[in-house]
């Protein structure tokens, strides 16, 4: 049904003086679906949205949203593309009712700007200008903003920062019914638990590039079923532990004293490890089996903390 | 579905751009609300040029060409009309527009705004009906004033309508400059340190002849003395056409607008 992608990304290369910001990005977004670019500050997050919204030329790649050329086709695609800011864009003495709906009659076929406001929270401040709208209500204004004009694709630069917990809930169940009715959703966080929660397809993007893609299940499955975490001293002899494993297990020390086998993680293996350590005079603590979660695929890609 | 939900389909895309016309009203409709609810804005664009007019008409504190000592505030408001008028358009063409335009900029309201279907020049050439809006509205409120303080204008409307819309342009031009390049805060600071400057110095209530010989030269080739000195020739003394003035601020204009066009930066 959906054929061509909403957004296609090869090798974008975006440099700011002699630092690459983006340094050979590839990213392909499906139509319809909801897409996260999961990365820390500084990753390229911003810099590829925004080059996605026509704000920036590529140094080098190709770029295509919606088949056109965002920079040089931008007059096209502006109608058709609904954009968050990942902060203001709002005059200060403007009332919260009076920008949005401003933003809608900029537009030939826009939502019911009081139901949106409403949908939003933003009901009960319509009249409130926005320099004196909370943190929250600025954000629900900037992403109510970004879908009045009833774009086919929307991107939304960390459309929960800084929210609370209810309000964040609120800006997920948004971007989950703008799915279901066929809107095509980029947005970048930090939050693994967002990607992991709202996205069909997750983008883990370090050093202007992506390092890891696919469905969340797919990252977090990462050919690996299970994984046994414990803490011990630092540099135990992870070979010699492997000798006592059944094949396939694989060991690695994280940080200095944090260990990670992934394998088949069954009791059998939690015995074996704990009689190998008490022969080893080794007390584990913080033994965990779990899942990988997309925290640890980032710490795995990158040996760092995703925040 | 969550019971706080939209109905199913609200949010089917179904994208456009609103007619051109209409974007451009909406939002020259806008910015000029913006304009007239800056409180700090009123003050310069509104309640010190009444002042001045008042005040300077009715105390004989500053000795005026051709006006005798001791002469009514008719006499003299006949000579000041026309500079507040000046000081007007600069207050709202430069000070005004230059101080709300550095902000948006700060603020991310022109790259949002440069993200929605208005064009660029769309914006712009709103910005410009909001400034000539409110000169509109200035024009009014100062006329209504000088009437009442006995003022007799001459001259025919063509030429103060071109002057006015020259002295726009020009200031226009050099307030987007300055916002488009320079930092908020330095452009508050800049844009009401200009005003104050060429208030004094740009023949406004202070004459031109008041200068030595070297500095009045140097002055009357400043935009605002251009546009007093213009308004004044045919206002008062009821000249036709003022080439001279209106070549001034055309230099100005085309000085000022390539300038900004060219160097203006939207974050």
């Amino acid at each position: 049904m959906h054929s061509a992608p909403a957004v296609e990304i090869a090798g974008l290369v975006k440099r700011y003086g002699s630092e690459a910001a983006v340094d050979g990005l590839d990213l392909s977004v499906a139509t319809g679906t909801v897409t996260a670019v999961l990365g820390p500050n500084g990753a390229g997050k911003t810099t590829t949205i925004e080059t996605c919204e026509g704000f920036r030329r590529p140094d080098a790649g190709r770029v295509r949203v919606l088949g056109l050329d965002p920079y040089a086709d931008a007059p096209a695609l502006r109608p058709r593309v609904g954009v968050m800011l990942q902060n203001g864009g709002v005059y200060p003495g403007v009332r919260a009712g009076e920008m949005l709906r401003h933003m809608a009659s900029l537009h030939a076929h826009p939502l019911d700007v009081t139901a949106l406001g409403e949908r939003l929270g933003l009901g009960g401040c319509g009249r409130t200008p926005y320099r004196r709208l909370s943190g929250g209500q600025q954000q629900r204004l900037a992403l109510a903003m970004a879908v009045v004009g009833r774009p086919e694709l929307v991107f939304l630069d960390e459309p929960t920062a800084g929210l609370d917990p209810q309000a964040r809930r609120a800006t997920w169940d948004l971007v989950r019914e703008l799915r279901a009715d066929g809107v095509t959703v980029v947005l970048s966080t930090h939050h693994m638990d967002e990607a992991e929660q709202l996205s069909d397809h997750v983008a883990i993007v370090d050093g202007g590039r992506v390092i890891a893609e696919g469905t969340p299940e797919e990252l977090c499955r990462g050919g690996a079923e299970n994984s046994l975490r414990f803490g011990g001293r630092p540099a135990l002899d992870l070979a010699a532990l492997l000798k006592a494993l059944p094949d396939g297990t694989s060991a690695a020390e994280l940080t200095p004293g944090s260990y990670r086998l992934t394998g088949t993680v069954d009791p059998q293996l939690l015995a074996t490890v704990t009689s190998w350590c008490a022969q080893n005079g080794v007390l584990p603590d913080r033994i965990s089996v779990e899942r990988r979660t997309l925290e640890d695929v980032f710490l795995e890609l990158t040996g760092r903390e995703l925040r | 579905m969550t019971d706080t939900g939209t109905p199913t389909g609200t949010f089917t895309p179904e994208p456009g751009a609103a007619p051109l016309p209409r974007m451009i009203a909406a939002q020259a409709a806008l910015e000029t609300r913006m304009l007239l609810r800056h409180g700090e804005q009123l003050l310069l664009t509104v309640v010190i040029p009444t002042l001045l007019l008042v005040l300077f008409s009715g105390v004989d504190v500053v000795d005026l060409p051709d006006v005798p000592a001791g002469a009514g505030a008719d006499r003299r408001v006949d000579y000041l009309a026309p500079g507040i008028l000046a000081l007007a358009v600069l207050s709202t063409a430069f000070t005004g527009q230059a101080i709300a335009t550095g902000f948006e900029r700060r603020y991310g309201v022109l790259k949002r705004l440069a993200a929605s279907p208005l064009p660029r020049w769309g914006l712009m050439a709103a910005k410009t009906c909001a400034v000539l809006v409110v000169e509109v509205l200035q024009v009014l409120l100062l006329t209504a004033v000088a009437y009442a303080l006995g003022w007799s204008p001459h001259g025919g409307p063509a030429a103060v309508l071109l002057l006015l819309v020259a002295g726009t342009a020009a200031f226009s031009g050099l307030g987007l400059l300055m916002a488009g390049t320079l930092r908020a805060e330095a452009t508050l600071a800049a844009a009401n340190l200009v005003f104050v400057l060429l208030l004094v110095g740009g023949g406004v209530v202070v004459p031109l002849e008041k200068f030595p010989g070297a500095v009045r030269g140097v002055l009357e080739l400043l935009p605002i003395a251009a546009l007093s000195d213009g308004l004044r020739d045919v206002l008062r003394d009821g000249a036709g056409m003022p080439w001279g003035a209106l070549g001034v601020l055309g230099v100005w204009a085309v000085l000022g607008l390539a300038a900004a066009a060219r160097f203006f930066r939207w974050e």
